[in-house]
């Protein structure tokens, strides 16, 4: 069984980001990138599977820039067979990543992909759900734990009422949350030989597929600064300005 | 609090921009590294040493090793953690492939270590130790020795030890008592008592190898007579696969200032086991192989305790709201300014800040002449480079710890009163630095090796390695206007170090305590003036870049800044060195030992 993994490159959690100057996006020169935490986990996964011999192959697909090599580099040297770089400049939004990914995988023909839940940089948690409409294939979001049954995937999904466990028929969409697993530290051999595993290089033309944004960002900017609170003298004060000055009772 | 992020763009920027390690890729190990496989090195290795070292540094401090009944437990965490290490490889970085190692050159080898010591400098002594072994071993030992033990400090499975020092000597090994008697079946047994052996015990790994100094029944008296046996903890078949427990105890663990989570052992040999490594009677050269690369390690070590000081330290100057800046308050919605406003604050961190820097840079230096003596097919450049390790060894040992050890202390200043309490964990880096200055060779022994050893050798033909290329790079650039501020006073230091060699070579010929007397002065001097050199490399890279498209200007004018801070604030002590070691020894001397 093929398994596809899609990894983003972010900006590295650790970063403070810091608004452009002209409130177009976040500033990305000279900012230290790596791959989003969620597909980490995504890709360590994978590999589990794959060591437990319910995988036979990983293939990892980036969408984004040249760079994005590195990030693909980073999860062959966790120890994925080889990767897929669909290279583009133009900002990406999730329907049009969906839709490549759905191209990829009617050509590599994968049982299952795993995907993070969201980027760390958009936030925006749907480009799992959008690729298992697009391919009608059964989904499995949030999961925080994943076991293979014969055909069947049994997964444990984090919902706001506690867990909750679904059969999937594969081919299956699977997206990560944190507690799924914890990603391994690639070692130094496998780092050296990442350095020889095929990474094949496209274009989103070679799909026929639009990117072309839908949504467009206004403007971006920092959250307002909070301002100083007071002290005040006694609770019908308190009560007081609830009622007139916030007016939320 | 302790805070440490790997230095990974200051790293890329010296070895791609200022060392430009691409043009040795003449040098087989360097043919296995690009720009994108060394990130990914480094990227890792903050990886480990960020999550899985600092977080057990401070529990291992408080915890310390336990000893019992021969045994010693090393602190909670730190077996997992090894073996961590070794599953990633880390301990075999720059070990040979037909051993099982990662064949990557020395500078990725050293910059993993500023890393390891940066989050746990006790944690780095197990590996950093058993690094020593294995080149003494891969150096003099006989195939099968290699055979046998090199696979088995590649993988971690076993780790080596060094044991020179007695209760009666450490720094005159001549005087050494342990004893080795020939068996019949060539091996030896050995009798004696070793202390200070660091990594003498302890749960990391199957079996320990110690490299052990003894003396030979028949052996000529006083150095000379030094041979070196490899004792295994326990003894092995030809596999690798352990047999009986050899006759070394370990009897107790040493109660110390710092590092506390290395075990420090008394070690006892009593009809040991050992096997002849290298021939009998060299033991002292052979030792000194472990000892050069053991004292350019503890060099790494003054440099990983003074960045991982200056992060924490840098950190806490910027959250600290305390009083007002002097001029006018930079924070007047807040009751008060973080205290990195302060002049004297920035003095502390940027004294510190520009030593790490540049000892960062020496580092490499340093590393890519060990690839280059090691490996460079071109003999000649191959004895300039291990000329320049030579003459570099007791400067990076002595230069980079002394003044570690005041980093340590300008960055515990930072904090106050809090500086001193211990949950801020700046008193470790203070208690943790200080056995830099102490162990493999006090500064003091190194300053005399300086100007005792390396100086006069081949009538001073080491200094020329390093004196050449500095000589020319002030030819080259002292017309360069945009940089003209930074040469100059480069210029005048470089030329107050070489007026300081000429006296110490001239008045320690007629007495040598006028030699000893200068020498801790001169290395400093020396050290000083290279850090110099070092940022006026630095300045000249970052001035070229700033005019390319696409660069980092707010890095590289920093740079700038920072290699201008240290020529007028650093580099003018350059002066006071030189006039204190041509005052000469004779107040040193003048007072009778019995009046002291």
């Amino acid at each position: 069984m093929k398994v596809l993994v899609a990894v983003k490159r972010v900006v590295d959690y650790n970063v403070k980001v810091r608004v452009k100057s002209d409130n177009t996006g976040i500033e990305l020169t000279n900012v230290k990138m790596s791959m989003n935490p969620f597909d980490e986990i995504a890709v360590e996964e994978a590999i589990r599977l794959k060591e437990a011999n319910k995988v036979s192959e990983i293939i990892i697909v980036s969408i984004g820039p040249k760079q994005s090599q590195e990030t693909i580099r980073t999860a062959l040297a966790m120890g994925a067979d080889r990767g897929i770089l669909i290279e583009t400049e133009s900002e990406i939004q999730p329907l049009s990543v969906a839709k490549l990914l759905k191209e990829v995988c009617d050509q590599e023909k994968p049982e299952l992909v795993i995907l993070g839940k969201q980027a760390i940089d958009d936030d925006a948690n749907q480009t799992g759900q959008m690729l298992s409409a697009l391919l009608n294939w059964s989904q499995g979001t949030f999961a925080s734990k994943l076991e293979i049954e014969e055909d069947k995937l049994l997964v444990t999904r984090e919902i706001d009422g506690g867990l909750e466990t679904l059969k999937l028929t594969m081919p299956s969409i699977i997206t990560t949350d944190l507690r799924l697993n914890e990603p391994r530290y690639a070692s130094l051999p496998n780092i050296m030989k990442a350095k020889k595993k095929p990474i094949e290089e496209k274009k989103p033309e070679d799909f026929g597929i639009d990117i072309s944004p839908r949504l467009t960002t206004l403007k971006v900017i920092e959250p307002p600064k909070r301002e100083a609170g007071v002290m005040l003298e006694s609770i019908p004060q308190l009560v007081d300005k609830l009622k007139n000055e916030a007016k939320v009772i | 609090m302790q805070k440490y992020e790997a230095p990974i763009k200051d790293i890329e920027y010296l070895i791609n921009s200022v060392f430009k390690i691409n043009n040795y890729s003449n040098l087989d190990r360097f043919k296995k590294i690009n720009p994108e496989i060394t990130t990914m090195i480094l990227e890792e290795a903050s990886k480990f040493t960020q999550n899985v070292l600092l977080p057990l540094n401070q529990s291992g401090d408080s915890e310390g090793c336990k000893f019992e009944e021969g045994d010693v437990k090393t602190p909670d965490g730190f077996k997992e953690a090894y073996n961590t290490f070794i599953k990633g490889g880390w301990s075999s970085l720059t070990f040979d492939e037909e051993f099982g190692g990662q064949g990557l050159p020395t500078i990725i080898g050293v910059i993993v270590s500023e890393m390891i010591v940066s989050t746990n400098m006790a944690f780095g002594m197990y590996p950093g130790l058993t690094q020593g072994a294995y080149k003494a071993i891969e150096k003099i030992g006989n195939s099968e020795q290699k055979k046998l033990y090199l696979p088995k400090f590649s993988d971690g499975k076993w780790t080596g030890t060094m044991n020179l020092t007695e209760a009666h000597c450490g720094t005159d090994l001549g005087l050494i008592k342990t004893k080795a008697e020939p068996c019949p079946d060539g091996s030896y047994l050995i009798t004696g008592s070793k202390i200070f052996i660091s990594a003498g015990e302890h749960d990391l790994s199957e079996n320990i190898v110690h490299l052990v100094l003894a003396r030979l029944p028949d052996a000529p008296t006083g150095i000379k007579g030094i041979s070196l046996f490899i004792v295994p903890k326990f003894l092995s078949n030809d596999n690798g696969e352990l047999t009986d427990k050899n006759n070394v105890k370990c009897l107790s663990i040493e109660n110390k200032m710092g590092i506390k989570a290395s075990s420090t052992c008394e070690m006892k040999y009593e009809s040991a086991t050992g096997y002849l490594l290298g021939e009998k009677n060299k033991g002292m050269k052979a030792m000194f192989i472990m000892m050069n690369e053991a004292r350019l390690g503890v060099g790494i070590q003054g440099l990983g305790m003074s960045e991982v000081a200056y992060q924490s330290a840098a950190e806490y100057t910027k959250d600290r709201l305390q009083g007002r800046s002097l001029n006018s308050p930079v924070n007047p919605e807040l009751p008060a300014d973080p205290i990195i406003v302060h002049p004297d604050v920035r003095r502390m961190l940027l004294s510190v800040k520009s030593f790490n820097e540049s000892a960062r840079a020496l580092s490499i230096w340093i590393a890519l002449n060990i690839d280059i003596a090691e490996h460079h097919p071109d003999s000649d450049t191959k004895k300039n480079a291990s000329e320049f390790l030579a003459l570099m060894t007791p400067i990076a040992k002595a230069f980079l710890t002394d003044t570690s050890f005041e980093n340590v202390n300008l960055a515990l200043q930072c904090y106050g009163g809090h500086g001193y309490i211990r949950d801020h964990g700046m008193e470790q880096f203070v208690r943790d630095t200080r056995i830099t200055q102490l162990y493999e060779g006090t500064s003091g022994i190194q300053a005399l090796d300086l100007v005792g050893r390396k100086l006069p050798q081949d009538m001073g033909r080491l200094l020329r390695q390093f004196f050449h290329p500095v000589d020319k790079f002030i030819k080259e650039n002292i017309s360069d206007k945009d940089i003209s501020d930074i040469i100059m006073p480069l210029a005048k230091s470089f030329a107050r170090l070489q007026q300081a060699s000429a006296w110490v070579a001239e008045n320690g010929m007629s007495n040598p305590n006028e030699a000893a007397g200068a020498s801790s002065d001169y290395l400093k001097l020396f050290g000083i003036v290279t850090l110099g050199y070092m940022w006026a490399m630095m300045a000249k890279t970052s001035l070229s870049k700033l005019n390319e498209k696409d660069s980092d200007k707010q890095f590289h004018q920093d740079k700038i800044n920072l290699s201008k801070f240290y020529m007028n604030k650093i580099l003018p002590e350059t002066s006071s060195l030189l006039s204190k070691i041509t005052a000469g020894s004779k107040t040193l001397m003048s007072i009778e030992s019995s009046n002291f």
